[in-house]
């Protein structure tokens, strides 16, 4: 198993923080793990982007070509990395600020209003989580426990009222898209 | 018989490669001599240049390191910081520490590294055969520059004592000259100076000596201590350029 | 101890603290800045020091003093600022001084670009800068490897008394992966190499300049027979799939681990492939290349440049028209199905 997701936004809406908090669960679930930040000139113009690679085996590279999971967290990003989504792969996007739709056909495409929701809890930032919520339900790459306690991790115990705002966005994503749905 | 004149200890027993009246062996005895006087021959590491001086480690009798073209004060940096309390002097050539040098010398001098900086202008690039230094005068013959120094074409000589006397890391900058016994006498007091505020932790210290060349100004020795005192120091005075209040230090000890 | 994800560039000065490093000079250069700014914060914190240098050229120069006085030094930067550093370096090796140089390197020549490339390997291997001298070359694959290999470095460097090189790429250095810290081994380094003040005793110096021609010749001889020794001792590498291969990739750093994945596509439409992976570039582990002239009837050569480290192979095989050459340079990082495609052409 090899799967490669990749995370784009712009800055400020936690993309490659997206990107790390997975790499960090897959990590403590035993994968092997790849996280690889855009780093180049085009970084500074305000775009983020970062790649997630998960394995059970040594990973030959951490670029994806054509990323079986594409996160998309506005509109510049859609046009730019669109056509990159592997064939029958997955696109998540942030409904709530993403008027256009993708025009490729044979991906599957999930709408996620993380912004509104995130807006509603109170918390416009933790959008990025709600949208985590959603794609580790629909990806099944890690257990949903497994994610929380990297999130924990991360955000370090000094953080709790930020840490339970975000186990909050995270439910509100998961429980988006019901088993079967 | 009581002895009056002897060869301090800090400097080897070996005979000067230099020319016949050139500066640097007055310099080089000098710094010895204060080395011996304070005391502090364990601990004073120097750092010799590519240049004339570049076989200074046969003559001091210290641990010497030597850097490569310019970087003296990138090296001396280097050793001031893993041995604070050690004396670190680096000793460098007008065209190794004002021309190919310059941004290693600048900025040590702007980080105020505690070390201090000999810095013997000459006026002429004097191992590589007499070429154009960035301190040479205008109109002063080099192989370089033959028909004299043309501020159109070669730039004007470099006042590197004053740019450095601007930033805030430098505490102490004087000009000397060791042209006379009188100039001899007062650059061995401000290289005294010099070391002593480097023990005192005070920052950057710079002394330049204006230093003559008699084989490439093609001037014998006398005249090019006249050269000295007549042309180069109308150019680069002489002088205490920088000294910060509070150190005062050196007077109460006389 | 529980693995840790982090990025290349900072596992390096992670790795070098551990080490016993205790003075870093540098200068930033994308795609190595997250390093300077580790040490940065890191160094001082282990009680080192750090100098934010005004160029490479200084921070080498600060490297080289620090590294007499006896510390354990590290400079880094990438493929333009290591250029800058090369008279450091060379004085450092004419000085026998140890000290780690990173290159993290990007595209070239010139200014190049900041992505992922393999352009420097003639420059590292080869010497670098002036005059008659080797560099040890460690080339890791992965963030793992550049912590261990970070480790490694300042032991040989030490060991040898030499400057040793960490080349990588600007992808080892961005990315992150799990890494669990191994146990630095204690330093042993004669003090009587230390320039610390003479004390009561006799004074010492170190210089590169010997004007006598024939003291001259007799440092360079001495400089060769050390490196004669670090070719018959120091060489690494390591094999992948290679049991029943009779098709032997080559690759080093980043084109070795696409070249493990394009193996991987191979060996599935039943092509008999393995890779030999140098970890050494200097001294390159021609004794392992050469093991495998019997056995395998084709080899590919896989670079992130134009052929650079295919000579080294040529050399070890003899030049044959069974040696191909595969290379992406100025910053390409291919997909494993591309080189899984290259292999297939030539099987």
């Amino acid at each position: 198993m090899l799967i490669k997701s990749l995370f784009a936004g712009f800055g400020g809406q936690g993309v490659l923080m997206m990107g790390y908090s997975l790499a960090h669960a897959a990590m403590n679930e035993g994968y092997h793990t790849t996280y690889l930040p855009a780093y180049g000139a085009e970084v500074r113009g305000g775009t983020a982007n970062c790649t997630v690679a998960i394995s059970d085996e040594e990973i030959a590279s951490p670029v994806a070509s054509a990323p079986d999971y594409l996160v998309i967290m506005n509109t510049p990003s859609l046009y730019t990395f669109q056509n990159r989504a592997a064939q029958g792969g997955t696109i998540f996007l942030n409904s709530s600020i993403i008027d256009a739709r993708p025009t490729r056909k044979e991906v599957g495409i999930l709408e996620i209003p993380a912004g509104e929701i995130a807006e509603k809890m109170g918390d416009p930032r933790v959008a990025n989580v709600v949208v985590l919520g959603a794609f580790i339900r629909k990806t099944g790459l890690i257990s949903p426990g497994g994610y929380l306690k990297s999130l924990r991790k991360i955000m370090g115990e000094r953080k709790k009222a930020i840490m339970e705002i975000n186990r909050k966005a995270f439910a509100a994503g998961f429980d988006l898209f019901p088993e079967g749905s | 018989m009581k002895q009056v004149f002897t060869r301090p200890k800090s400097l080897k027993q070996a005979v000067f490669h230099y020319c016949p009246g050139c500066g640097h062996s007055i310099v080089h005895r000098l710094i010895c001599e204060v080395i011996d006087e304070m005391g502090i021959r364990g601990k004073t590491m120097g750092v010799p240049p590519a240049g004339c001086a570049v076989l200074a480690y046969n003559y001091f009798d210290v641990d010497m390191l030597e850097a490569p073209h310019g970087r003296g004060c990138a090296v001396a940096t280097g050793l001031k910081r893993v041995l604070p309390d050690r004396v670190i002097f680096s000793y460098q050539g007008d065209g190794d520490l004002a021309a190919i040098g310059t941004a290693e010398t600048f900025h040590a001098a702007n980080r105020g590294e505690n070390i201090t900086v000999f810095f013997i202008n000459n006026a002429v690039y004097g191992m590589t055969g007499g070429q154009m230094a960035p301190t040479t005068l205008l109109g002063q013959s080099t192989t370089t520059s033959p028909p004299g120094r043309n501020a159109l074409l070669d730039g004007h000589p470099v006042k590197m004592s004053e740019i450095l006397s601007h930033l805030d890391g430098t505490v102490y900058i004087e000009r000397c000259a060791v042209n006379s016994p009188a100039r001899i006498l007062q650059t061995k007091r401000a290289i005294r100076k010099s070391f002593t505020y480097q023990i005192e932790g005070r920052g950057f210290t710079l002394l330049e000596v204006l230093s003559h060349c008699p084989t490439n100004w093609k001037m014998t020795p006398v005249e090019s201590c006249k050269w000295v005192e007549e042309t180069m120091t109308r150019h680069y005075p002489l002088g205490v350029i920088k000294d910060i209040p509070g150190a005062e230090k050196e007077k109460k000890d006389k | 101890m529980n693995k840790i994800l982090i990025q290349g560039n900072r596992v390096i000065g992670e790795a070098a603290i551990r080490a016993g490093c205790r003075f870093y000079a540098g200068y930033p250069i994308t795609p190595q800045n997250e390093l300077t700014e580790y040490m940065a914060d890191n160094l001082r914190k282990a009680g080192g020091t750090f100098i934010q240098g005004e160029s490479e050229i200084a921070s080498v120069n600060m490297i080289l003093g620090a590294s007499a006085a006896g510390a354990r030094v590290m400079t880094s930067s990438s493929s333009p600022g290591i250029s800058l550093k090369q008279e450091g370096i060379s004085s450092m090796a004419a000085d026998e001084l140890p000290g780690v140089i990173v290159n993290m390197m990007r595209g070239g020549p010139g200014l190049g670009n900041i992505s992922p490339s393999q352009g420097d390997y003639f420059q590292a291997t080869k010497g670098g800068g002036h005059g008659d001298y080797r560099v040890i070359v460690l080339a890791p694959a992965s963030v793992q490897e550049l912590a261990d290999l970070t480790m490694d470095a300042f032991d040989l460097a030490d060991e040898y008394r030499n400057p040793v090189m960490i080349l990588a790429d600007g992808m080892i250095g961005q990315m992150m992966e799990p890494v669990l810290f191994k146990t630095p081994k204690p330093r042993s380094y004669s003090e009587k190499f230390h320039l610390r003040g003479c004390g009561e005793g006799k004074s010492k110096f170190i210089r590169g300049l010997i004007l006598d021609p024939l003291h001259e010749e007799e440092h360079n001889w001495k400089l060769h027979r050390k490196y004669k020794t670090i070719i018959a001792r120091e060489p690494r590498h390591e094999t992948f799939r290679t049991e029943d291969a009779d098709f032997l990739v080559i690759a080093y750093g980043t084109a070795a681990r696409v070249a493990k994945g394009a193996i991987k596509r191979a060996r599935e439409s039943g092509i008999r492939v393995g890779l030999l992976r140098p970890i050494t570039l200097w001294p390159f582990p021609s004794d392992a290349v050469r093991s495998f002239a019997g056995k395998a009837s084709k080899f590919l050569v896989f670079e992130m440049s134009t052929g650079q480290m295919l000579e080294d192979v040529q050399l070890a095989l003899g030049n044959s028209e069974k040696i191909h050459f595969y290379g992406r340079p100025g910053g390409v990082v291919p997909a494993p199905v591309e080189v899984a495609k290259i292999i297939a052409q030539h099987a």
